[in-house]
């Protein structure tokens, strides 16, 4: 066989990212837009709202839409759109901080379970799997009926629930990883475990991680935004999308739908998002490793 | 293109050939455009007899086999004619071509990934039998377990009940081969059947083919990338470069009087196990698909020792020398000195 | 093999079983403040009732002992007695199980046969079905359940008035007319996800190796999807339709909370919003153990359709 001609270093980088941008596709990038404009929202959408968006006013409880207030008014006449601009940071920290968490601790633990493989790696995957029996919501009620109810509680709940489905997707590609030869090339050659994984196995796994993390993102918005809507996460007057369906159900057989439905549109689209771009990034990860 | 007919090369006559190739041209959407893998592939195949098909990565042989058997992927775009028995393969459809498939087998390179992992080995050799042949399952069963073996497995009862991964890679290469002969075929498309063993089991594998072939009749087109392996068990060997084919010569005279430099430097490319030699001869450049390489001369001027000028000015037609075709336009000055001067 | 296998899947369930309910007792200690504060809610109890609660959960006998006890009490069906209600725990959840039941049964065929089939027709078709599929099941995928329970409120209870909009309905007929908004509303990510994953299986399947040789032997193209594409394929399928129908058992109370329905789901809410703990305590472990068993099933079914599963290794 002979060999293939070799190429440059740059042309290679830049392959790779033309080929992540191919694979994103433009409705990849379109979710990126919207996932911005929801951090952007998050971070400072209380600057951006019109109204006060904590200031009940009954008088002006589920006016519909009028000319300076597009979205109307909720069940405690606050304007919805500033509501929504206001609870996007509670929406999104929430499942962020869940992810950050559970990718924190998954990839630890089955980078542990992958490197040492053994007894290290059934222990771990044996923990892992009793974890597995517990679905995020319930731990979460479980959570809030001991600690009560808030929105920290619920997360590092879900962050526990779901961590062993990122140590199980991530112990797979690890373990692959781990079998290449040029691995054993380095051990051979003296180096340590934490330095391998930190600086071999961790970046060749990093498009699964990040495309893992972008679609859990989406998993843990539902998941919040259905303990609060249980009214076991975020308790209001907290601004939040999820807290919002829950105030506002009533007005729904009254006839007045538009505050819960607008919180409900906010939390399908950037689920939507970054369940769409999560799937690009997966084939993309995929594709990378062939 | 071919100024010479495909015949041109054989020894003896067989009789009207089974399989006649000519012209095959194509070409494969990628990326939005239109590949050729294929540039104007003719040969012919008599009853009986085994042509190897010889060439690196890329130079189209497994294509040329798919292109046969109407296994290549949607999109393809197929010029020229393909006949099997005077019939027009390209025009058939319905139970037409599957009456086709039945006369015609294929042997794959890698038998793990292409027999059902979730059913059992009795299931995936009978299968054709049972649904085209209409066969009772106990008949098709006994005719598999006499098949079996013939291929050297013995207790072929308990095989068939086993599931695949339960047997090792050359095992499932011999029920590969045995699955392929059970429905009678006349033409054995072997496409690199042993490149995946180890060359124990290879050698094995090739003594087997061979056996079966002469016993049952069968005319075969032995894929491989090994000059030397196809010799041993074809009578003529076709060799393949960037799509085309670059040399037909009678395996026995392959080595020693190769027509084309590129034979020529595949030869001297492979260690002699009884020399020593200081450094391995490899070709300079690396091996070009069709679509790659350069359409307004030949395809393997760019790494041939022996290139003149006029080897770029237009692409070489098939030419007939004695004994042989080759793609070359110096093939009759070259001839003779080609094996001294090898790469 | 297979029994073998059958008898490992159940150790683990066991096991996994056993630390969930160490888990789930547990949290009684994690409450703050002493055990008896969290049984009680943070309520005042008159003495005799404290010392019936002292009584009934051995809360002076060490750690160990009273997780035995509970245990014990568990399995013979004795869960403890609700602060709010008074009533045996069990008696509680038998009386609401049925509505949680068949309502994740509801959903769960909805799912299958909608959401497989859905998969297998875009699958196997590439073309107008299969964007379309891929679109809406996009979307789809995306509202949570009780997004989808306003919406669906809106839609059919208030402004068609096909369906009734709340409670459980009384008999077999009504209780399904009842239970169909809020099935569908389970239903609908699920159902997405199933298909999405359903069309990805059948597609790769179609372009594997194997399938090859089966066509280049001659054999009929439907007979080669039915038992060749679909067969295999069936295999990522069931792992997805199994994790989703097992989630539907703690989704279900989501569901149960929006259309006012008496389940287990929507008074487990109520109780851990009311710090009735003993109650969260045994609907959690009845949860818990019947997301065990669907999983169980499900490595089950694996194992029988992937004939490699069994033969070693785990099931993921």
């Amino acid at each position: 066989m002979t060999t293939p001609a070799t190429d440059a270093w740059p042309a290679q980088r830049r392959g790779r990212r033309a080929a992540m941008l191919r694979a994103i596709g433009p409705l990849g990038i379109v979710s990126a837009v919207v996932i911005v404009v929801a951090i952007i929202a998050a971070v400072a959408g209380g600057w951006f709202a019109p109204d006060n968006p904590d200031l009940p006013n009954l008088s002006l409880s589920f006016v519909g839409s009028t000319a300076g207030h597009l979205l109307g008014y909720d069940f405690e006449g606050r304007d919805v759109l500033s509501r929504l601009l206001a609870g996007a940071q509670s929406s999104m920290l929430g499942p962020i901080a869940v992810v950050c968490m559970s990718m924190a601790g998954g990839t630890l633990l089955a980078l542990v379970a992958a490197w040492r493989r053994g007894i290290t790696d059934t222990v771990i995957s044996s923990c892992l799997d009793i974890l597995f029996a517990f679905p995020g919501i319930l731990l979460a009620v479980l959570a809030a009926a001991v600690f009560g109810a808030g929105l920290w509680a619920a997360a590092i709940a879900l962050s526990v629930a779901y961590t062993p489905y990122v140590a199980r997707v991530l112990r797979g590609a690890a373990l692959k990883e781990r079998s290449l030869p040029y691995v054993a090339a380095l051990e051979v050659q003296g180096a340590s475990g934490t330095a391998i994984c930190r600086s071999h196995i961790v970046p060749n796994v990093l498009p699964l991680i990040v495309a893992q993390a972008t679609t859990m993102i989406g998993y843990a918005m539902v998941d919040l935004a259905a303990i609060s809507f249980l009214g076991l996460g975020v308790e209001p007057p907290t601004p939040n999308w999820g807290v919002m369906i829950f105030e506002n159900e009533v007005g729904i057989p009254q006839g007045y739908p538009l505050p819960a439905l607008a919180a409900g549109t906010c939390i399908v689209l950037v689920v939507v998002a970054f369940n769409v771009l999560g799937e690009r990034l997966f084939t993309y990860a995929q594709a990378v490793r062939r | 293109m071919s100024a010479a007919a495909p015949t041109a090369g054989l020894d003896e006559a067989h009789g009207p050939p089974l399989l006649k190739v000519t012209g095959l041209t194509v070409k494969l959407p990628v990326d939005g455009t239109r590949r050729a893998v294929l540039r104007d592939v003719s040969l012919e195949l008599r009853p009986g007899e085994a042509l190897g098909l010889v060439g690196e990565s890329g130079s189209g042989k497994s294509m040329t086999a798919r292109a046969i058997d109407r296994l290549l992927p949607p999109g393809a775009q197929v010029d020229g004619m393909i006949t099997f028995d005077g019939q027009n393969v390209g025009a058939l459809s319905g139970a037409q071509l599957r009456a086709y498939r039945l006369q015609v087998a294929m042997v794959f390179q890698d038998p793990r990934a292409h027999v059902n992992p979730v059913r059992r080995i009795g299931d995936f050799m009978t299968e054709a039998l049972r649904t085209n042949r209409d066969l009772p399952a106990d008949e098709a069963r006994h005719r598999a377990i006499t098949v079996l073996g013939q291929v050297g497995i013995e207790d072929g009862d308990r095989r068939l009940r086993q599931y695949p991964h339960e047997l090792s890679g050359g095992m499932l290469q011999r029920v590969m081969i045995a699955a392929a002969l059970l429905t009678g075929p006349r033409l054995l498309l072997a496409d690199e059947p042993t490149t995946a063993l180890d060359v124990i089991t290879q050698s094995e594998m090739v003594a087997i083919l061979d056996d079966l072939r002469r016993d049952y009749g069968l005319a075969m087109l032995f894929i491989t990338h090994d000059l030397e392996l196809a010799a041993a068990i074809c009578d003529r060997t076709a060799v393949m470069y960037a799509g085309q084919i670059v040399e037909v010569r009678s395996s026995a005279r392959l080595h020693d009087d190769p027509l084309h430099p590129y034979t020529a430097a595949l030869a001297a490319a492979r260690p002699d196990i009884a020399m020593t030699v200081g450094r391995l001869r490899a070709i300079p450049g690396r091996p070009l698909s069709a679509f790659e390489a350069p359409t307004g001369e030949c395809a393997f001027a760019p790494r041939c020792a022996h290139v003149q000028d006029a080897c770029r000015s237009t692409p070489p037609p098939l030419i007939g020398l004695a004994g042989g075709l080759s793609r070359c336009i110096r093939a009759h000055e070259l001839r003779g000195r080609l094996e001294a001067a090898g790469a | 093999m297979l029994i073998r296998f059958l008898l490992r899947r159940l150790v683990t369930l066991a096991a996994s079983l056993l630390i969930a309910s160490f888990v789930i007792f547990a949290a009684l200690y994690l409450a703050p403040g002493s055990p008896l504060a969290a049984l009680s809610g943070g309520r005042t109890l008159p003495p005799a009732s404290i010392r019936v609660l002292e009584a009934r959960y051995h809360l002076n006998d060490s750690f160990p002992v009273q997780y035995w006890d509970w245990l014990r009490g568990a399995l013979h069906g004795d869960l403890g007695v609700s602060i709010v209600l008074r009533e045996n725990v069990s008696a509680l959840i038998a009386s609401r199980i049925w509505t949680t039941a068949g309502l994740v049964l509801y959903a769960a065929i909805l799912i299958v046969l909608l959401g497989i089939g859905l998969g297998i027709v875009a699958g196997l078709r590439p073309g107008l079905l299969d964007t379309s599929t891929l679109v809406l099941t996009a979307v789809a995928a995306a509202i949570p359940a009780f997004v989808a329970a306003i919406m669906l409120i809106l839609a059919f209870a208030v402004q068609l008035r096909w369906f009734p909009v709340l409670g459980n309905g009384t008999g077999f007929l009504d209780n399904v007319r009842h239970f169909t908004l809020p099935a569908v509303a389970l239903a609908v990510s699920s159902l997405a996800i199933v298909a999405r994953v359903t069309r990805a299986a059948v597609r790769e399947e179609q372009g594997r190796d194997h399938v090859q040789t089966a066509i280049s032997r001659g054999i009929p193209v439907r007979r080669v999807i039915l038992r060749h594409v679909l067969r295999n394929a069936a295999i990522p399928v069931t792992t997805i339709a199994g994790v989703t129908v097992a989630s539907l058992i703690a989704l279900a109370a989501v569901v149960e909370v929006a259309f006012s329905l008496n389940g287990l789901g929507a008074y487990l809410v109520a109780s851990a919003q009311d710090k009735d703990l003993a109650v969260v305590q045994g609907i959690s472990l009845v949860l818990v153990a019947a997301f065990v068993v669907v999983n169980l099933i499900v490595d089950l079914l694996y194992a029988v359709l992937d004939p490699r599963v069994a033969a070693g290794g785990r099931a993921r």
